[in-house]
């Protein structure tokens, strides 16, 4: 027995060394702190940023619609030569079925902003009317430029503030994990080819986010009600997370004094942020109705194309769009997303912590994904974040969700023409997570040399593996073959159906593990939250 | 088990730079990238006797036979991939994805080759520097702006330079030797450090008492003569050493290059700009050629308003012809 402890200390001993001496590869970038750390990251990632950028956008010479790129060109165009109350009316200068506004009014004041750029520059791209269409060399650079400037101003300084903040408070962090999970979180491929191929402006939303989470982070609840208002305020999409803001604040403002003024110190701070970001169109119900009828184009239906979630998914047996109206499809999906959220809204509203609050994220991001009207592919980009800002907790979890968002998004970059990019960024993705001495993969206190044989283990590692196998030859599929003639979109509906499998699976995992930690706060409610 | 690891840590740094030139493919690329195609086509199509006489297009060949040799090797993957890369006329400035993507993932996997050099170069150095040495060679932003987006093989040709340094690191001197003699055949441009080599040979190899310190010189000098025969002896045979010559060393260029690169002679063009400005401004009539050193044109025409021409010494190239010797040496530089 005394041999068998001896062992093991000189096993760990061992470890140790070995570890203390692998932590050398890269002591040149975490030597001096978090500060350089993350200024050379971030600096490799602007450079991949500026590199995907050379590659073409969405709808890049295909009239007479084009694309993303064309819409957010269009959108500067009108914001910057039409008064603020034409902006989402209907009007001979404001043709609202040509790419009309469909995103609140913060997107709007942004567009305005980089109009103003881009006439200083060229103002032939953004002249009323005749720059539809408008593709030149210089244009593309300056729309660009815009996506890179949000992108550094916006989402890298969110980043940071949630670096700092979650490796401050986490004692057991090393350095070599806070630089690996700054690196995920910088070099996300999903956001770096949508927003910087495809052509969005994702990382003023999700930054926005990132630093409304970080100040919940740091017990700065006031600025993160303002920032996560102007999220919302900039995006639609970014009301996914609502769910989990709404409960763990008011799990929070329940465990205090007195709950009532917190909750109404959070609600004033709400409506204030909204007013001043909404004032041009408070002025009356017909605005303010005009704006929202923009913002959710029920017509549209409750999926486009092909998204893995679970309304696409079953529509393969269910015919839903056949079998109920529109009417009622809206309330059915609402029901739905709201009882898939509610066992995690109700983890938090109970034992609201830090850890829970970013589980809480996932949750009902996954939530809204897999439940909600009109879902798009690019919208897997929400649940990717709070599981990137999670990524030292669930690292595995984290790599099936990038690897299955990715082949989600797939058939929507190979439109795009971005197929170099996607394996060049996926191949880079991989290799980071897998960095020498980023202990990628491998659980934190791994137990090494279990010898025993558990079947269910290598059953789950086979299937692993073969789906695995199976997504990497369908990528080889869809670019070489094919599709027959009668299932012209066969591939799409494969692809779909893979990723809706992965993601139901993982959304399941992630609100076990947030309900488990119900237990885990009931013993340790004294201890201060982490 | 450690060398594994170290190796699979270097293979890591390297696919994270394959990466990033693999998106940097549709980047700007300089006419250096229709010189290399014309090569590949040059070397494709015509038989060796015409490489260094061709005239087809401005790009001719002006990089040692050894590096023709490279161009030909990877000719024969170009034609299987796209035989109008390889066309000499139909190719001529042919810009379709088959040529630019051959080109671009040439280059990125003959950097194997530098990749080859740094890890025999670091395979005993301490664990720090190995890795610093790593991130500063595979990493480099200047290796992969003149490689990867203006367009050359550099990567490949200090792959060679720094195996020879490996070489000789090791205290195995004739196969330094021998390699650099090898990458002279590449690109002489390194004949920059031709000086260097000779003194460290000479003083490190041949050193070594009258007799084996004799022999060892001639061992040593039979090698680098063997090399210099391998890659300029076909030439030779045909006749056309002074062609080849001529390529190799356009005098004819001028002094500078279109570009300046930051040498003393940025003094002398500084200069010459200084007193034209001015003695235009005293009424002299200067005949300024316009942009003549920022243009990027190369011609044969002096580019300097008033200070003399410097060109290679003509009377010096003919008394080495009449000694008839053919060493490797630069002209010395004089004033007509």
């Amino acid at each position: 027995m005394g041999k068998k402890k001896e062992k093991k200390e000189i096993n760990e001993k061992v470890d140790v060394e070995a570890v203390e001496i692998e932590d050398d590869t890269w002591w040149w970038l975490t030597h001096k702190g978090i500060g350089a750390t993350f200024l050379c990251i971030s600096v490799f990632a602007l450079l991949v940023r500026v590199a995907v950028s050379l590659h073409p956008y969405s709808g890049a010479g295909s009239p007479p619609k084009f694309g993303d790129y064309e819409a957010q060109r269009h959108w500067m165009e009108i914001t910057l030569n039409l008064p603020v109350l034409e902006w989402y009316r209907n009007s001979t200068g404001n043709d609202l079925s040509y790419w009309g506004l469909d995103y609140p009014p913060l997107t709007a004041y942004q567009s305005y902003f980089h109009g103003l750029f881009l006439r200083f520059f060229d103002p032939d791209s953004v002249s009323l009317f005749t720059s539809r269409g408008y593709e030149t060399y210089v244009g593309k650079l300056l729309m660009r430029w815009t996506v890179l400037s949000s992108d550094t101003l916006i989402f890298f300084p969110a980043i940071f503030y949630f670096a700092f903040v979650y490796h401050s408070s986490c004692h057991s962090s090393r350095k070599n994990d806070c630089a690996w999970h700054i690196a995920m979180l910088l070099l996300n491929p999903c956001l770096i080819l949508i927003d910087h191929g495809h052509f969005q402006y994702n990382c003023i939303s999700l930054g926005l986010t990132v630093a409304a989470i970080a100040a919940i982070l740091s017990q700065r609840e006031l600025l993160a009600s303002c920032l996560f208002t102007l999220a919302l305020s900039h995006k639609q999409m970014s009301v996914y997370y609502a769910p989990a803001f709404f409960s763990h604040l008011l799990g929070k403002c329940l465990r205090r004094k007195n709950p009532i003024h917190g909750v109404a110190k959070l609600g004033l701070t709400v409506l204030g942020t909204f007013t001043v970001v909404w004032w041009p169109y408070l002025h009356s119900t017909d605005a303010l109705l005009g704006v929202l009828s923009r913002l959710a184009p029920f017509e549209r239906g409750i999926y486009e194309d092909y998204v893995a979630n679970f309304w696409c998914t079953s529509s393969v047996i269910i015919k839903w769009k056949r079998l109920f109206s529109v009417h009622s499809l809206k309330f059915i999906s609402l029901t739905a997303t709201v009882l898939t959220c509610l066992p995690s809204m109700v983890q938090q509203v109970m034992a609201p912590s830090s850890r829970g609050f970013l589980y809480g994220l996932l949750n009902s991001s996954f939530a809204f994904y897999l439940f909600s009207f009109q879902v798009h592919e690019k919208s897997i980009l929400l649940p990717l974040l709070p599981a990137s800002l999670l990524a030292l907790e669930e690292r595995r979890p984290f790599k099936w969700l990038m690897f299955y968002g990715l082949f989600s998004m797939f058939p929507l970059l190979c439109r795009d023409k971005l197929v170099l990019p996607y394996f060049a960024l996926h191949a880079l993705f991989m290799l980071l997570y897998h960095a020498p001495c980023g202990h990628g993969g491998r659980p934190r206190n791994a137990r090494p040399n279990n010898t025993k044989f558990d079947y269910f283990d290598s059953f789950k590692t086979f299937m692993n593996g073969f789906i695995y196998l199976s997504s990497f030859i369908l990528h080889i599929v869809y670019l070489t073959m094919h599709p027959p003639e009668k299932f012209p979109y066969l591939f799409e509906a494969i692809i779909m159906l893979i990723c809706f499998y992965q993601f139901a699976l993982l959304a399941f995992y992630t609100n076990v593990k947030q309900w488990s930690l119900l237990e885990h706060s009931t013993t340790e409610e004294e201890k201060k939250l982490i | 088990m450690e060398s594994s690891s170290s190796t699979r840590q270097l293979l890591w740094f390297f696919a994270i730079a394959v990466c990033v030139k693999l998106l940097l493919i549709p980047a700007y690329h300089s006419t250096d990238f229709e010189v290399h195609r014309h090569w590949l086509a040059l070397t494709h199509s015509l038989p060796l006797s015409n490489w260094y006489a061709d005239e087809t297009s401005p790009w001719t060949l002006d990089y040692p036979p050894f590096f023709a040799c490279f161009e030909r090797f990877l000719s024969i993957f170009a034609h299987y991939i796209d035989p109008q890369i390889v066309d000499l006329h139909n190719g001529l400035n042919y810009r379709a994805n088959s040529a630019i993507y051959f080109l671009r993932i040439s280059v990125i996997l003959s950097d194997l080759w530098l990749l080859y050099g740094v890890y025999r170069l670091t395979k005993n150095a301490d664990v720090k520097r190995r890795y610093l040495i790593w991130v500063l060679i595979v990493w480099s932003p200047a290796l992969v702006m003149v490689d990867h987006l203006h367009f050359q093989y550099n990567g490949f040709l200090l792959g060679w330079l720094l195996l020879s340094i490996s070489f000789l690191q090791e205290g195995k001197d004739l196969m330094g030797g021998f390699l650099f003699a090898v990458l002279l055949c590449f690109k002489h441009l390194f004949a920059v450090a031709a000086p260097v080599y000779f003194v460290y040979l000479l003083r490190h190899y041949c050193w070594k008492g009258l007799v084996r310190g004799f022999s060892r010189l001639s061992v040593l000098g039979a090698v680098v003569v063997a090399v210099f025969a391998a890659a300029y002896g076909p030439f030779l045979y045909h006749g056309q050493i002074q062609q080849v010559f001529n390529r190799m060393f356009p005098f004819g260029r001028g002094l500078c290059h279109a570009y300046w690169a930051p040498n003393f002679w940025v003094f002398y063009i500084i200069l010459d700009k200084v007193f034209s400005f001015f003695l235009k401004k005293f009424g002299f009539s200067i005949q300024i050629p316009a942009a003549s050193f920022t243009g990027g044109l190369v011609g044969d025409s002096s580019p300097f308003a008033v200070l003399p021409k410097v060109i290679a010494c003509n009377r010096l190239k003919q008394y080495l012809k009449k000694k008839k010797k053919t060493q490797w040496t630069w002209c010395k530089f004089l004033t007509t």
